[in-house]
């Protein structure tokens, strides 16, 4: 019998832990789904040395934990654990995999989800189980302000990608149980390949806005690329980060580091100031955490207006000068 | 010779469509297509690789009648032949289907291709998982968002930053890569060489039949995914107007929120407006 129990998989994407918690999101929202499908939540770990994983995976709400140890796997390789995943997911038939959408997972997720012949729906913003139980997957749709409903009603298992930051995390328990299985290397595991011929780690960028309080985002609104700059200013001030939406930093206003939404980053500032920005779903994808909004948009009508706890009806470029020159002055009295 | 091939799809020019304000969704009607950004720096890439060896370069789409205006701008790029998918049935399918059906069209047209490049990612969905699946359904290595690409005899080296890890990998022919838009700036063409493109007319439209696709594979290697439900977001929120001069509607912000804001930043900003006096 117990083997027969639902499972919901998590793939344990542990390179950039300390920055990237997408793995322990996805985790928490897996303990949300199991309980409506009455799963249990497993996380995989490949790699060597692994235990500080399965130790997190564990205080996190894990209920199983698949590990593979061995110097064989000590670095990532898609090509491995390919094999790897797709020999596992036969074999026990994971009722869904979800997994991080990091650049490994958005790499990974595709090859595995056509390896067991079944769907993949890409940066999920939503998961919920439906009546019939079936895994429905919400993303943004094209344009505007719509979302989309997806469900894999045939194929199994249902596979979804979430980028990091859309869920929370449960806090570190220490105190909780998993099974933990350590499985061996499988059997004539082939070589990749793709050789991986160096690596290094690249200098930490300094100013990621991802954990910054209070974060000023611009959009087209602001008109061209002097008057974005001044965002600058204002978050300097305010001891922020700048923010901006695709088609400012495909105009080249801002470093694609700044794009916020659901291609981008997703932020959770204190106070988020939002200037000449719509709200197009796949901005406000990355928004979901924002304490207290402030837009300013000439349009009273806009999303991003609707969504905010303060509306300024006025022209961006006017209220950014303003409120450089009134904070400066309020500050340094 | 390198047999090169790049996929490359038409989207819409979505970031310069006006929105529509009263159902909230894009004015899709007055999108002109271009070529997905991604899909141009592959090409390019594939380009450069054409000016260093002997290779012969056919780009492929699917999409509808109108996606031949992006296989003409590849013509005048540089691609040697083109070729259109073009199928009523071959509408709304997810990458899983998308995927089946570009390896198969490759399979059949270019048979022994040695190296297959996508774009990174599309503009209009930003799944990045058809180059992935195109791979695999083909059997290929493959190295995606690489943003250099060089050709030593039946090697390829590849760099890419990928988790905030600068990687160079290799891997022999016939393989994969997708193209990220790092690098390759693609190149410019003038008017001159797009209308001579027009002329020279050299594109392969192809339905399912044509390429020799019976309707039951297609439907076994259909769309694993479905849309059930497309709804329109809540985003009502109890809300503050301010509304006016912006100097003003600065001032009655600034003095609400100043205990507010002095907490968050850890700077006072509180009183000082009022001590001022006006
Ligand atoms: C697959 C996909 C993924 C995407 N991912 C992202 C993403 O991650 N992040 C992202 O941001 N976008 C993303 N987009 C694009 C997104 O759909 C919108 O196109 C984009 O967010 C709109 O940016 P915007 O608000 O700056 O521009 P617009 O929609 O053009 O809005 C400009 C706003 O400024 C206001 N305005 C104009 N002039 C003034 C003025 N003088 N003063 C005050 N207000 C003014 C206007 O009323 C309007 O509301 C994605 C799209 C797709 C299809
Ligand atoms: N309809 C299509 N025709 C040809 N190539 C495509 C098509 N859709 C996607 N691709 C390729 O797959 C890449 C990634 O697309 P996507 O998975 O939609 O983000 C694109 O840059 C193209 O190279």
């Amino acid at each position: 019998m117990e083997n027969k129990k639902k499972s919901i998989w998590v793939f344990g994407d542990y390179r950039n832990y300390y920055q990237n918690r997408v793995t322990l999101q996805l985790i928490s929202k897996a303990m949300d789904l199991a309980k409506a499908i009455n799963a249990e939540v497993c996380a995989l770990v490949f790699g060597h040395e692994i235990n500080e994983w399965i130790m997190e995976y564990t205080a996190h709400g894990a209920d199983r934990i698949l590990a593979i140890d061995d110097p064989a796997l000590k670095s990532y390789s898609t090509e491995q654990y390919l094999v790897i995943m797709e020999n596992l997911a036969r074999e026990r038939d994971p009722e869904i995999i979800l997994i991080g959408a990091t650049d490994f997972g958005r790499e990974f997720a595709p090859r595995l989800a056509k390896r067991l012949k079944t769907g993949l729906s890409a940066d999920c913003v939503g998961l919920e189980i439906s009546p019939e139980g079936l895994l429905v997957q919400i993303a943004p749709s094209f344009g505007g302000n719509m979302l989309a409903e997806i469900v894999t009603e045939y194929h199994r298992p249902q596979m979804a990608t979430v980028r990091p930051g859309t869920f929370k995390e449960i806090p570190h328990d220490n105190s909780r149980k998993a099974q933990v299985e350590r499985l061996p290397l499988i059997k004539d595991l082939p070589e990749p390949r793709v050789r991986l011929i160096e690596y290094e780690r690249c200098a930490e960028k300094e100013h990621s806005i991802e954990n910054a309080q209070v974060i000023v985002c611009g959009g087209r609104g602001m008109g061209n690329k002097n008057n974005f700059a001044k965002l600058h200013e204002l978050a300097r001030i305010l001891g922020g980060g700048v923010g901006a939406t695709r088609p400012v930093v495909y105009a080249g206003w801002a470093d694609h580091d700044a794009l916020v939404g659901q291609a981008g980053k997703h932020i959770k500032p204190k106070i988020l100031f939002s200037f000449g920005i719509s709200g197009a779903i796949q901005h406000t994808a990355g928004l979901g955490e924002a304490d207290f909004i402030v837009a300013i948009n000439k349009n009273p009508q806009a999303t991003m207006m609707k969504m905010a706890d303060v509306a300024m009806v006025a022209d961006a470029s006017d209220v950014l000068n303003s409120l450089i020159k009134e904070l400066k002055k309020r500050i340094r009295e | 010779m390198l047999k090169l091939v790049v996929c490359i799809k038409q989207v819409p020019m979505v970031t310069e469509l006006p929105w529509d304000e009263k159902t909230g969704t894009l004015r899709r009607d007055l999108a002109p297509g271009m070529m997905n950004p991604a899909c141009k720096h592959a090409l390019e890439a594939a380009l450069q690789i054409k000016e260093k060896h002997s290779a012969h370069l056919t780009v492929i789409t699917m999409g509808p009648p109108a996606a031949k205006e992006v296989l003409y701008e590849a013509l005048a790029m540089g691609a040697d032949s083109t070729i259109l998918i073009c199928d009523k049935i071959l509408a709304g399918s997810d990458t899983y289907a998308t995927s089946w059906i570009l390896a198969q069209t490759i399979n059949k047209q270019c048979d022994k291709a040695d190296l297959i490049l996508c774009g990174a990612f599309t503009a209009d969905s930003e799944t990045a998982q058809v180059g992935p699946q195109l791979a695999e359904r083909m059997n290929l290595p493959a190295v995606a968002y690489a943003e250099k690409i060089e050709v030593n005899g039946r090697t390829l080296r590849v760099r890419r930053i990928v988790d905030n890890f600068r990687e160079t990998m290799e891997m022999e022919c016939p393989a994969l890569v997708t193209v990220s838009m790092e690098n390759y700036l693609p190149r410019y063409v003038g008017l001159g060489g797009l209308q001579s493109a027009f002329d020279e007319n050299q594109i392969k439209v192809m339905d399912t039949a044509t390429l020799g696709i019976v309707a039951a594979d297609v439907q076994k290697e259909g769309s694993r995914t479905k849309v059930r439900r497309v709804f329109l977001r809540k985003t009502q929120k109890e809300n503050e107007f301010f509304t006016g001069v912006a100097v003003n509607v600065v001032h009655e912000f600034l003095n609400k929120y100043e205990r507010k804001i002095s907490t968050v930043i850890g700077k006072s900003i509180e009183g000082k407006e009022r001590t001022r006096g006006k």
